[in-house]
C-alpha cells in the first residue's frame, strides 16, 4: 500500500495540474488602438495645423489648430450577446501627438467577435463631473451650468469667413444641454457609439482607426462656419448637428 | 587557537570601524515628501517630483537659503527672491526687474507657485527651459540678471562658512556644483503651494461666496461671456492654469515672439503660458510683459482690446468687434470672483525666510 501512495500523489497533482490547464486554454492577449487622420483621401497630422489649405463641404477654406477627443467603453461584442468592456478611456490629442496609440489595462480572450465597438466621448452613466483626475488636469471639464462632465472633442481653427478674413472656430462637441444654469435639460444624448466590425482576435491585434476630420463638416449637414463658428457649447441644436455629423467620421483601416 | 582570537580581534576591530565610518559619511538626507493640498489630491494629478531629486528636509531648507541669498549674484547684491519676493507671490511688482547692473528686463518677472503641478514642465513666459532643476540655471548667468558665471558662485559658496556643511546634509557631498545648487532651489520652489483661497475654501464647503464672485465664476465658466476657463481651468481645476501657450490677442504685430523664439515656428509667434489666476491680488502688473496695470485693464482687454493677428488662439472670440463685451456689472463681477482665487495665508508666511 505504502508503495502506491506516492503514485496516488503524483496522480492527484497531475489531475489537479491537468483542470488548471484546462482554465489556461483561455489566452488572453493585449489589443491596441491606433488613431490616424485624414482630411478626405489625405492623410495629416499635426504637421498639417495652422495653415489654411483644407476646404470643407460648404466651400469654406479653414486650419485646424487644435484637435483633442476623447473615446471610452471598447467593447468586444459575442454572437451570443454577450459583451466585454475594456476598462478605461483615451484622450487622443493630436495637437501634441498624445495617445494615439491605446492599449487599454484588460486583456481579452484570443476569439472571435462579432462586432467591436467603442463609444465617442463618454455615456452620460461615465460622464460625471470631476471624477477623472488626468482629465481635470487638461482642463477637459464642461461648464457645471451646461450639466458638468467632459468635452467629447475640442476642434478649433481658424476660416475664411464671408469677408474673406481669418475668422476663428470652437468645434467643440459635449453632451448637449438647454436652459443652462442649475437645472439644465438635455434634449438629446450626443455621444455615440462607433463600430468597427466583426474581427477574430490574434496575438497583439491592432486596431487602425482613422477619423476623416471633413465628416464633421458633411454629412447630413453642410456645416456653414460663417453661422456656427464660437460659442457652440451652450447650443444645443449645433450639439445634436455635430451628433449627427459625427456618424461617419471614424473607420476602420486593415488590421495589422 | 591564540593566533586565531587575535587574527578575529583584527577582523572584529576592522569590521566596527568600517561601519563608523559608513554611519560618519552616509547620505541620509531626511525625505520631507510634498503636503499635497486636499482640492490638487482630490482633483488632479500627482505632482511632477524628478526620480534624481526627491523632496528633502535638508534639500529644501538649502535651496530656501539660496533663493534669498544674494551669494548667487556677481557683485552680491541680488538673490532670487529681489524678483520673486513673497508678499508679491513671489514675483516682482515692477513692470520689468533690474539686474545687478541696473539692466531691465522685457519680460514681467513670473510669480512662483504650484510649479511641481506643471506637468509638460515648461517653464518661463516662451516656454524654453524644460524642468525646474534646468530653470534656475538661467537667471544666475542671464547678463541682465544675476550676471554671474556658476564657477564664480560655486566658488563662493565653496569657501562660504556653511554651504559646504549643508550641501553635504543635503546631497552627501561638501563638493559644491551647479547641478546641486539648482537642484535645492527646485526642491524649495516646490514647496511654495498655495491652496487655500476663498474659493478654494468654498469648494471644501467652510466659506460662502458672496453673489458677485458666484455671478463672476459664471461669467468665467459661460463659453458666450468670459470663456475663460478653456484656459484657465475650473472648479475641479485647481491650478488655474492649463500651463499652455496662447496668443490671446494682445498686439497685430509682435515685438516679442514669445513660444514662437523657442520653436522657430512661425505659428508659435505671440504665444506666451497662461499664468496661473490666483493670487492676482500681488501679482500685478499683468501678461507677459506687465503691459496692464489693473485687473480691469486684463478684463477690458479681453472684453474689448483683442488685437487680430495670424497667431492669436481660435478661442478668443469676437475678435472683429475687439471682444465679447461684457457689460460692467459682469465685468465688476468677474474681478470679484478673481479675487477670491487670493491665498493671503500663502503670501504671509512667516516660515519663509527673507535674510
Amino acid at each position: 500500500m505504502i508503495r502506491f501512495i506516492p503514485i496516488l500523489l503524483i496522480s492527484f497533482f497531475l489531475l489537479t495540474s491537468c483542470h488548471k490547464d484546462s482554465d489556461d486554454d483561455i489566452v488572453l492577449t493585449d489589443i491596441t488602438l491606433n488613431f490616424s487622420h485624414s482630411w478626405n483621401d489625405t492623410s495629416i497630422t499635426n504637421s498639417d495645423f495652422n495653415d489654411i489649405k483644407f476646404t470643407n463641404a460648404k466651400g469654406d477654406l479653414l486650419s485646424i489648430e487644435r484637435l483633442r477627443y476623447l473615446i471610452s467603453k471598447i467593447t468586444f461584442h459575442k454572437s451570443d450577446g454577450s459583451t466585454l468592456v475594456l476598462e478605461g478611456y483615451n484622450l487622443v490629442d493630436l495637437t501634441n501627438n498624445e495617445n494615439l496609440s491605446f492599449t487599454p489595462i484588460t486583456k481579452i480572450p484570443l476569439d472571435s467577435y462579432s462586432d467591436v465597438t467603442f463609444t465617442f466621448g463618454f455615456n452620460n452613466e461615465d460622464n460625471i463631473d470631476g471624477a477623472y483626475n488626468d482629465l481635470n488636469a487638461a482642463s477637459w471639464n464642461v461648464p457645471t451650468m451646461l450639466g458638468g462632465g467632459y468635452h467629447y472633442m475640442q476642434f478649433d481653427g481658424k476660416f475664411i469667413n464671408s469677408i474673406n478674413e481669418a475668422q476663428g472656430f470652437n468645434y467643440h462637441v459635449i453632451r448637449a444641454a438647454d436652459n443652462a444654469g442649475d437645472n439644465p435639460t438635455f434634449p438629446q444624448d450626443t455621444f455615440f457609439t462607433v463600430s468597427l466590425g466583426a474581427t477574430t482576435i490574434t496575438n497583439n491585434t491592432a486596431f487602425n482607426v482613422e477619423m476623416n476630420i471633413a465628416e464633421w463638416f458633411k454629412n447630413p449637414n453642410t456645416w456653414d462656419l460663417n453661422v456656427l463658428n464660437q460659442m457652440l457649447m451652450p447650443n444645443s441644436a449645433a450639439q445634436i448637428m455635430m451628433f449627427e455629423n459625427g456618424q461617419n467620421v471614424f473607420s476602420l483601416k486593415p488590421i495589422e | 587557537m591564540k593566533k586565531w582570537l587575535s587574527y578575529n580581534l583584527i577582523l572584529g576591530l576592522i569590521c566596527l570601524s568600517c561601519s563608523n565610518e559608513s554611519v560618519e559619511t552616509a547620505y541620509v538626507p531626511t525625505p520631507s515628501p510634498l503636503q499635497i493640498p486636499q482640492l490638487f489630491e482630490a482633483n488632479i494629478l500627482a505632482p511632477v517630483i524628478p526620480t534624481d531629486n526627491p523632496q528633502t528636509l535638508e534639500g529644501i531648507m538649502l535651496g530656501e537659503k539660496l533663493f534669498f541669498d544674494p551669494i548667487l549674484s556677481a557683485d552680491n547684491t541680488q538673490a532670487c527672491a529681489d524678483c520673486h519676493a513673497p508678499e508679491n507671490a513671489f514675483t516682482d511688482s515692477d513692470r520689468f526687474s533690474d539686474g545687478i547692473n541696473g539692466f531691465l528686463g522685457e519680460r514681467n518677472s513670473m510669480p512662483l507657485f504650484n510649479l511641481a503641478w506643471n506637468y509638460d514642465e515648461k517653464f518661463f513666459w516662451d516656454g524654453r527651459v524644460f524642468s525646474l532643476e534646468h530653470q534656475a540655471f538661467q537667471p544666475v548667468t542671464d547678463p541682465i540678471e544675476m550676471n554671474s558665471s556658476w564657477v564664480n558662485v560655486e566658488e563662493k559658496l565653496q569657501q562660504d562658512s556653511e554651504y559646504p556643511n549643508l550641501f553635504n546634509k543635503a546631497f552627501g557631498t561638501s563638493k559644491i556644483d551647479s547641478t546641486l545648487i539648482t537642484k535645492a532651489i527646485a526642491q524649495f520652489e516646490r514647496t511654495l503651494i498655495s491652496a487655500n483661497s476663498k474659493f478654494d475654501r468654498h469648494l471644501l464647503g467652510t466659506e460662502t461666496l458672496t453673489p458677485e464672485e458666484l455671478n463672476g465664476f459664471n461669467v468665467f465658466m459661460d463659453e458666450t461671456k468670459g470663456d475663460c476657463f478653456h484656459c484657465h481651468g475650473n472648479a475641479n481645476n485647481p491650478l488655474w492654469t492649463d500651463n499652455l501657450f496662447h496668443n490671446n490677442g494682445l498686439d497685430a504685430l509682435f515685438t516679442d515672439l514669445g513660444l514662437g523664439t523657442t520653436t522657430g515656428d512661425p505659428a508659435d509667434n505671440g504665444k506666451f503660458k497662461s499664468p496661473s489666476l490666483r493670487n492676482l491680488a500681488f501679482t500685478a502688473p499683468y501678461m507677459h510683459d506687465g503691459r496692464f496695470e489693473t485687473l480691469d485693464d486684463v478684463i477690458n482687454h479681453y472684453s474689448e482690446g483683442l488685437q487680430n493677428s495670424s497667431t492669436i488662439d481660435p478661442l478668443m472670440k469676437q475678435v472683429a468687434q475687439g471682444g465679447v463685451k461684457l457689460s460692467t456689472e459682469d465685468k465688476s463681477d468677474l474681478k470679484s470672483f478673481l479675487l477670491s482665487l487670493t491665498d493671503q495665508e500663502f503670501t504671509n508666511n512667516s516660515t519663509l525666510k527673507t535674510n
